[in-house]
């Protein structure tokens, strides 16, 4: 029985859909690759797309190449996930302006922005979902937020390649991308796999009068989509996780990895589910007006843990454990659910390769040195 | 949709020196409908805006039950303290609150209650006592161990000496650096610990101090009887948002600016110890 919501659209027809949501108010963005680099860009055009390349990624090492093939998502991921169309890397909150009472605040919540994103992968969909919980399903709900995520509109695509840096499946997260998305395309060859998995989606899929997808193609995308999970060469164990790692909290690995850390903040600025920022205040010179503005911050700064007299992280070693633990074990407290999605970014975009793939296991494993530590402690009754 | 990042003007109607480096102001919301809306608890915090510099988190140390005026005693420490220093009564300053959990005052009652305090830090529980002793009748005997460095960081001298006189109820104070005039305990807080009589089973300890003095100080109490699920402390970390979405004010699981800052001690007692944490 075919499904509705499965079409079919041959792959050098895709103008289509960029058209169509043209129509719809939509401004189109896809991945492009300028100057070896891949930036999200508002297009227009397929043409824009970099069409024939691919994307080779490994510890510390990110690597575009020519295919000489027609693939249009052949490039998986750049550094960037969806987390800046919502969670905007720097953004005014405030407007503030002296006045008779002191001063007049007034906030400066974007409009909404009919923003279509294509060429999202499963694992950064998962991260969106993460950043909705945080921002939108907590005690306070964020406007700034809300007004960027109301308009967003995601293609996805589903991955029939894996980086060697991805770890998806692992953490079930992909590559098929599985629901908040509008749109998911599967690329087959020539052809492209279309699901609705919204009524937007639904809408612009009825817009575009394409036929039912034949069983074969919805046979065949589901069987690349399988291969690529079983590709992956990374993954992450987390059965024993949060508890294993809080008791890891002593194991000498954390020297090491802090030896070769750099507190760059690179992998928490790539991550797509990082949400830590600080708030600046930008006044104008004549202190008649200023704006009140918030920027993503990093648990890898010497300020995050500042407090008057003291640091409570001084050390990249404490920075490195407080991210590693915040991302794959305290955030299963604060919000049910890992705040790892797979991507693998921190690994491709960390400088001196340090892979958390490679950490969590060798963190997990009681070092002879530990045990002496927490034997000490249970003697002093700590 | 409530935008919490918004900040409120609110007037200083008084400014109380308290010691050199220390006043209270006493904040009065400017808006009519802000100010009737705004109801706190005891040991809540309030982020305090100062125009063009920034915003600091500050416990409300008066009584809840009078939420039109809004009193903050702030120490100068650093860029937005100073600033805040230098501003007289008719000026202007910004409120976004209240934030965070206070004290647990219903729980706390028909039972014993111990304060425990240090310097400074005494005051995001002055709210908590002012309302204790409002309903003086509702809570067992109160005990009031307030510790400081020197006799100059006393803070709030007269409050100390008129909850003196609030009946059933025992002021006990101590510096560790005494002067001529200090006719009280001479040492840490902890030691005034040995000279009160505290019923383990029923009393309830409300905490607040550095943190160093939770940690040597919860176990003295303990090591009385005291369950960890009868000691309360408030705690600090660096916040930016008082809304648990910059990430700054975590202690393992917890954000303080929305869990905290006010935590019961067996929730926190595997963090507090750890170093980086
Ligand atoms: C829940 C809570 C209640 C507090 N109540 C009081 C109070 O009643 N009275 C009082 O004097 N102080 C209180 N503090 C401490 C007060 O927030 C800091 O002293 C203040 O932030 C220092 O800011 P600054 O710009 O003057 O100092 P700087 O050293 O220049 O600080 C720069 C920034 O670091 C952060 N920061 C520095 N110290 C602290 C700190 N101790 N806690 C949190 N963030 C910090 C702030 O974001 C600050 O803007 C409280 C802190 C917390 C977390
Ligand atoms: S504390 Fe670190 S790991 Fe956690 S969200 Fe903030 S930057 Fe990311
Ligand atoms: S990217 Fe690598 S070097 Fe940079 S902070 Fe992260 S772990 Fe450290
Ligand atoms: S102060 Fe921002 S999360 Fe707590």
């Amino acid at each position: 029985m075919a499904d509705d919501n499965l079409r079919i659209l041959p792959a050098a027809h895709l103008q289509r859909l960029l058209d169509t949501l043209c129509v719809r108010g939509y401004r189109t963005v896809a991945p492009t690759a300028r100057d070896g680099a891949v930036v999200w860009e508002t297009i227009r055009s397929v043409a824009d797309l970099p069409i024939g390349w691919r994307d080779r990624q490994e510890p510390g090492c990110y690597r575009l190449e020519q295919t000489g093939a027609q693939e249009i998502f052949g490039i998986v991921h750049g550094p960037q996930s969806l987390k800046p169309f919502v969670f905007a890397p720097r953004e005014p909150l405030l407007q503030i302006e002296r006045s008779k009472d002191g001063f007049t605040a007034r906030s400066t919540v974007p409009p909404s922005e009919k923003v279509a994103v294509i060429g999202t992968r499963a694992c950064d969909l998962a991260g969106l979902v993460i950043q909705d919980r945080i921002f939108l399903k907590e005690t306070y709900q964020d406007s700034y937020y809300a007004a960027r995520r109301e308009g967003l509109f995601v293609v996805a695509v589903n991955c029939t390649r894996a980086l060697a840096t991805c770890f998806c499946s692992s953490m079930d997260t992909g590559p098929r991308a599985h629901n908040s998305f509008d749109l998911a395309l599967t690329e087959v060859d020539d052809q492209l796999l279309v699901e609705a998995g919204s009524i937007a989606g639904q809408e612009v899929l009825s817009d575009l009068f394409l036929p039912p997808a034949p069983e074969s193609l919805v046979a065949e995308a589901a069987k690349r989509i399988d291969a690529c999970a079983r590709s992956q060469v990374r993954r992450l164990e987390r059965s024993r996780l949060p508890s294993a790692l809080y008791d890891a909290h002593a194991h000498p690995r954390w020297d090491t990895v802090a030896g070769r850390c750099l507190a760059c903040t690179n992998c928490t600025m790539v991550c797509p589910t990082c949400f830590c920022h600080a708030v600046e205040e930008t006044p104008d010179l004549s202190q008649q007006q200023t704006t009140h503005v918030r920027l993503w911050d990093s648990c890898f700064t010497q300020e995050h843990g500042y407090i008057h007299g003291k640091n409570i992280r001084p050390t990249i070693k404490d920075r490195y454990r407080m991210w590693l633990t915040h991302k794959l074990a305290s955030w299963i407290d604060q919000f049910g659910i890992s705040g790892c999605v797979g991507c693998g970014r921190c690994i491709t975009w960390c400088p001196v390769g340090i892979d958390l793939t490679e950490e969590l296991p060798a963190l997990l494993t009681p070092s002879e040195q530990q045990s002496v530590i927490n034997r000490q402690q249970e003697a002093s009754g700590g | 949709m409530v935008n919490p990042y918004l900040i409120h003007p609110a007037t200083i109607v008084e400014k109380i020196r308290e010691s050199d480096d220390i006043n209270t102001y006493r904040l009065q919301l400017v808006d009519e409908q802000v100010r009737a809306r705004f109801r706190f608890a005891a040991g809540q915090f309030n982020m305090v805006y100062l125009f063009g510099v920034g915003e600091v988190a500050i416990s409300i140390v008066s009584d809840p039950d009078e939420p039109a005026f809004l009193d903050h005693t702030i120490r100068i420490v650093g860029r937005v303290t100073k600033g805040i220093a230098e501003l007289k009564s008719g000026d202007v300053l910004g409120i976004r609150g209240p934030f965070g959990q206070g004290w647990p005052l219903d729980e706390a009652r028909g039972r014993p209650v111990v304060i425990v305090t240090g310097g400074l830090g005494c005051a995001p529980v002055v709210g908590a006592i002012e309302s204790i002793f409002r309903r003086r009748t509702h809570y067992g005997p109160v005990k009031i161990l307030h510790g400081v460095k020197t006799p100059h960081d006393l803070l709030y001298r007269e409050r100390f000496d008129a909850w003196r006189h609030v009946p059933d109820t025992e002021v006990l104070l101590t510096s560790d650096q005494p002067d001529k005039a200090w006719h009280h305990h001479v040492g840490v807080v902890t030691e005034l610990f040995e000279q009160v009589s505290i019923d383990p089973a029923t009393s309830i300890v409300l905490m607040c101090g550095p943190e160093i003095m939770m940690r040597l100080g919860v176990p003295i109490l303990m090591r009385r009887g005291i369950p960890a699920t009868a000691i309360y402390v408030s705690l600090e970390r660096h916040m930016e948002c008082g809304i648990g979405l910059c990430g700054h004010c975590q202690m393992g699981p917890y954000f303080l600016c929305k869990d905290g800052p006010v935590m019961r001690y067996d929730r926190v007692a595997q963090w507090l110890g750890r170093v980086g944490v």
